[in-house]
């Protein structure tokens, strides 16, 4: 079985490196370009109005992960398909490295550093799972996804790195990392009912799991709530927030004019609220101009599903755009007050070296599924 | 898998991810409507509150109003005071901070309470006074340590002085740290070192001396830092206050006066008040710093009480200087008339009681005018008697005598003339032996050495002068200046005359009671009034085994009352004089009025004396300029001729 694999690989190798270049979607990397520039302009102005400490860096580590998404765009996604299980190994082994000697970050363990970069094993961990996930729903038909018993490992699968994370503890990634495999499921076909009685349960087992929140997750909660009650303790961050956001109205203040974000009653304006920097300074206009620029790259990945003819690249790609998604909408609804402070960066866009770094391997994986979207898988092994 | 499931699943995978995309468009919509509502809708609402968190405004102290006296003498000025503040949000521990600075300066356990009490009470950035009045080497210390200070800055206030000490502190008053009432009604107040009036002129012109606030509005980042300043309103400063007093006139006064004895000269002619000594007297620079409990206790608990101007508050019964008030009562009420004689065997017998004269062999046949002169008591028994006690009291508020005078003194006590409604309103009867006591100002009269310097004036010039203390405020002249602004007091010239010769013939007939109160040289003729009243009763027994009042302790020791007022031919300033246990009118307050009417004749006599008023004011033009800034120490008197 192996070798009749193998031949397969070597036989697709036809299509060149020049080839492949060619296919890659080029308008999509300049969507990508405009998305790290507008992180640019804003990490520019979180700096003081000047390149350094941010915007330079941003720079320099959006160009170095874009060649490593243009590598990854041109490694065969069968071969990515064959070391998926591998990967999710070796993110699983991450996570538990972590948990044993990582670094210590807001009550939480959640990076090891690995070299000059920190790594946060559960931002990998969610890319890893998609793959896992599509490989195991890969050659299922209809009526196989229907069998429940089939459902077990992949469920399993899921629940592994979800405990995990949780355990760290970091309750905003726990929940995205099980609603992007959950996304797997669903576009795989797990039938309707089940998504409903998962719910359900989910619903008759919160106020337990409520219970066993740590108090500062509790806090955030109760803080999302009403965040008025605390204004300068856990509510400080959302109510500065939205006095940021607010506060740029129709046009906004004015680049590097942002007085909230200058002045540093943002806090951590450069990573998880540089998008109330950018609505300060720019207002709604260029808040929804820089949430249109995002969601195109959602919908890219949509189309990039819908386009591809094996159901692992399909998969991936819905994934992939899921997890994507789910980042920003965190994010936003986050700032904006809409949900409970959660700690999420917005990608391409806040500062920080591993979160960029994960992003682009997701569109690196992306990309390859895009160049290889015709490629012949092998016969179904039933 | 067969081609047919794989088209299955690829049209349930497609249904499934464009239901997937619905739903990401649906959420992303709804974070467009979340930006457009807090970017639109309540935009303005951010704005306000981004600006708000912006621009931090805070307040300039505007320097307080001087006070000066009526020949521009500093009364009340503003000195430097350097001070080391503490600004809560520089120090990273407070209490670290103040323990560090104990160790440089030691700060009482009384001090750090109030600075932590401060700190508690005032937003963290504003700055609060850890210690004031700190010397060149203190100063020196604190900057040396600073590194070790977190929070702790040096700077320049302004604090209050008073150059003339103990010698004005009754009218000038004194400030002190505003209260946490006080801190309700304006923001001014929150400032550090910023004191408000608490007695005398300083309380009651507090509103025009404070100022007016600046303002600067500073933008200020997240921990309150400042950034850079955006305006600068500077603050009005306050007005200066003139008073009427003359401060060297107050300083010769209060020289001669011993504890217990209160002095007020007024110009006869607009009220205005020259001198008022109360003794004793306390230093109102003392409440600069802060006053020391002790010191406070010493002052509130002493029997001399310090902290009381006698000359408004203490309360006495008027004795033999009520006697006009009864004389011009009983000639309006035409129950005595101006010739008819009333004979004084030297006493005066009421169904069973007997009243006694002074004067034991009694004076024989009086008019009223000699009446006065030798204050006869029987003729005024029954001048009282045939008058009555309510047009007494009706005459006696004509004169200002139980009323609200109105200076400007908080808390300043109005006195009081009883009536016979008010007896009654007590539950007792007025009885005719009671109209006969009060005939002589003894009795229920609780008058203040205020008013009767009231009454000295208003006998003196037949009008309603009120005293008063400001001269002029913000340069512009207070009240009342000419005489003509005060009303007349109704009386007619002819009773007024009469009484004013009876005073005359007190100082300056043969045999007047009060000999020794003559003017010497040609100063001018001084008309005025003895007056002794009884602490204790004299019972029958001790007046048969004729008693002797030097025999007697100090505190039974009668009270020593004069007022009066000069010149006779031109009336210009009344005065009047309260010994406590001075024993007698003529012994010990007659004279003490003597010497300071010359004192003031002297001092304030100008070429043309003549009535116009402000003449007083173009005599002290002529006296060299006193340096606003800079008042010299109060010197010794000099004499002026």
């Amino acid at each position: 079985m192996m070798v009749f694999e193998r031949r397969l690989l070597t036989r697709d190798r036809g299509a060149g490196l020049l080839e492949k270049l060619w296919l890659v979607p080029w308008s999509f990397v300049l969507l990508l370009c405009a998305i790290a520039a507008v992180g640019y302009v804003a990490l520019y102005s979180a700096g003081g109005g000047t390149p350094e400490p941010y915007a330079s860096k941003h720079a320099l580590r959006f160009g170095f992960s874009l060649v490593m998404m243009l590598s990854i765009a041109m490694i065969d996604i069968r071969l990515i398909a064959r070391f998926s299980w591998v990967g999710y190994a070796l993110g699983v082994a991450l996570l538990v490295l972590v948990a044993l000697h990582g670094q210590v970050g807001k009550g939480a363990q959640r990076w090891i550093e690995l070299g000059p970069i920190q790594l946060q094993p559960s931002e990998l961990m969610k890319i890893l799972l998609v793959l896992a996930l599509a490989q195991w729903f890969h050659r299922a038909s209809w009526e196989r996804v229907g069998n429940l018993l089939f459902l077990v490992p992949p469920t399993l699968a899921v629940l592994l790195p979800v405990g995990l994370i949780l355990k760290q503890p970091n309750l905003g990634t726990g929940l995205i990392t099980a609603m992007v495999g959950g996304a797997v499921f669903w576009a795989a076909g797990v039938r309707w009912w089940k998504f409903a009685f998962i719910l359900a349960s989910a619903a008759g087992i919160a106020p337990i799991a409520y219970e066993r929140l740590h108090d500062y997750q509790r806090a955030r909660i109760q803080t999302f709530l009403d965040p008025e009650s605390d204004p300068l303790g856990a509510g400080y961050n959302i109510i500065q927030s939205k006095i940021a956001l607010g506060s740029g109205g129709l046009w906004g203040k004015g680049f590097l004019q942002g007085t909230q974000g200058h002045l540093n009653f943002l806090p951590e304006k450069q990573t998880d609220f540089i998008f109330t920097m950018i609505s300060e300074e720019f207002g709604l206009v260029g808040a929804l101009g820089t949430l249109l620029l995002l969601a195109l790259v959602v919908f890219f990945a949509l189309a990039v599903a819908l386009r591809t003819r094996h159901q692992y690249g399909r998969l991936v790609a819905v994934g992939l755009g899921v997890n994507f998604f789910l980042y920003i909408f965190v994010n936003i609804a986050m700032v904006t007050g809409s949900i409970p402070v959660g700690g999420v960066p917005l990608p391409l866009i806040s500062h920080g070296g591993s979160a960029m770094l994960t992003t682009m391997l997701g569109f690196g994986l992306l990309l390859s599924v895009y160049v290889h979207r015709d490629a012949e898988f092998g016969a179904a092994r039933e | 898998m067969s081609k047919r499931d794989e088209e299955r699943r690829r049209s349930v995978f497609t249904r499934r991810a464009l239901l997937l995309g619905a739903g990401q468009l649906g959420l992303l919509g709804f974070l467009g409507y979340r930006l457009q509502k807090l970017t639109l809708e309540e935009g303005e609402r951010y704005a306000t509150l981004a600006e708000e968190n912006r621009v931090s405004t805070r307040l300039i102290a505007p320097p307080r109003g001087r006070i000066f006296d009526r020949a521009q003498r500093i009364i009340a000025a503003n000195a430097l005071n350097w001070r080391a503040l503490l600004v809560a949000e520089q120090a990273e521990d407070i209490h670290a901070t103040l323990e560090t600075f104990s160790h440089i300066l030691p700060l009482s356990d009384q001090e750090r309470a109030r600075i932590e009490r401060d700190i508690r009470r005032r937003r963290r950035f504003v700055p609060v006074v850890v210690r004031d009045f700190l010397t060149w080497e203190e100063m020196a210390r604190i900057e040396v340590n600073a590194p070790d200070l977190p929070g702790i800055s040096v700077d320049v206030g302004t604090t209050r002085d008073y150059p003339w000490a103990e010698h004005l502190a009754h009218v000038v008053g004194y400030v002190a740290p505003p209260s946490e009432t006080d801190m309700d009604d304006e923001p001014l107040l929150a400032l550090p070192g910023i004191r408000v009036g608490r007695s005398g002129v300083e309380r009651f012109h507090d509103r025009a001396l404070r100022g007016r606030a600046g303002a600067l509005e500073l933008e200020v980042n997240a921990l309150g830092r400042v950034i850079r300043e955006l305006d600068r309103r500077e603050g009005v400063r306050g007005h200066d206050v003139q008073i009427s007093i003359d401060a060297e006139l107050q300083k010769a006064v209060r020289d001669r006066i011993q504890e217990g004895t209160s002095v007020v000269v007024l110009d006869a002619r607009n009220g205005e008040v020259l001198a008022m000594a109360s003794q004793p007297s306390f230093d109102p620079n003392l409440f600069n710093s802060g006053i020391s409990a002790a010191q406070w206790r010493e002052w509130t608990r002493s029997r001399a009480t310090p902290l009381i101007n006698k000359c408004t508050n203490g309360l006495y019964a008027p004795g033999s200087t009520f006697k006009m008030v009864v004389g011009l009562a009983a000639l309006e009420a035409k129950s005595v008339t101006p010739t008819e004689r009333i004979f004084c065997p030297g006493y005066y017998d009421l169904g069973d009681s007997r009243f006694h004269c002074w004067r034991k062999g009694g004076h024989g046949n009086l008019d009223m005018r000699n009446a006065l002169k030798h204050s006869c008591d029987v003729y005024f028994y029954e001048a009282a008697k045939r008058t009555g006690i309510d047009r007494i009291a009706a005459m006696a508020k004509r004169f200002g005598l139980g009323v609200d005078l109105d200076i400007e003194l908080p808390g300043t006590k109005a006195g009081f003339v009883p009536t016979r409604e008010w007896r009654v309103r007590q539950g007792k009867p007025w009885n005719l032996g009671d109209t006969v006591v009060h005939g002589i100002g003894q009795g229920f009269y609780q008058l203040t050495p205020l008013s009767l310097a009231t009454m000295a004036a208003r006998l003196a010039t037949g009008r309603a002068v009120q005293p008063h203390l400001t001269h002029a405020l913000d340069g512009k002249a207070a009240r009342g200046v000419k005489a003509e602004d005060w009303p007349s007091l109704g009386i007619p010239e002819r009773d007024l005359k009469l009484v004013r010769e009876g005073m005359w013939a007190v100082v300056n007939e043969e045999n007047g009671t009060a000999r020794v109160a003559r003017l010497p040289g040609n100063l001018g003729v001084l008309a005025g009034k003895t007056g002794t009243t009884q602490v204790r009763r004299v019972s029958r027994e001790q007046r048969e085994r004729g008693f002797r009042v030097e025999n007697m302790p100090r505190e039974w020791r009668p009270h020593a009352l004069f007022v009066a007022f000069a010149p006779f031919d031109n009336p210009q300033y009344a005065v009047s004089v309260v010994v406590e246990h001075g024993t007698s009118g003529a012994g010990a307050a007659a004279p003490l009025a003597r010497d300071i009417m010359t004192d003031v004749l002297t001092r304030f006599r100008a070429p043309a004396m003549a009535a116009a008023p402000g003449s007083a004011r173009s005599a002290e033009a002529a006296r060299p300029p006193v340096l606003a800034e800079a008042p010299p120490p109060p010197a010794p008197e000099t004499p002026r001729r």
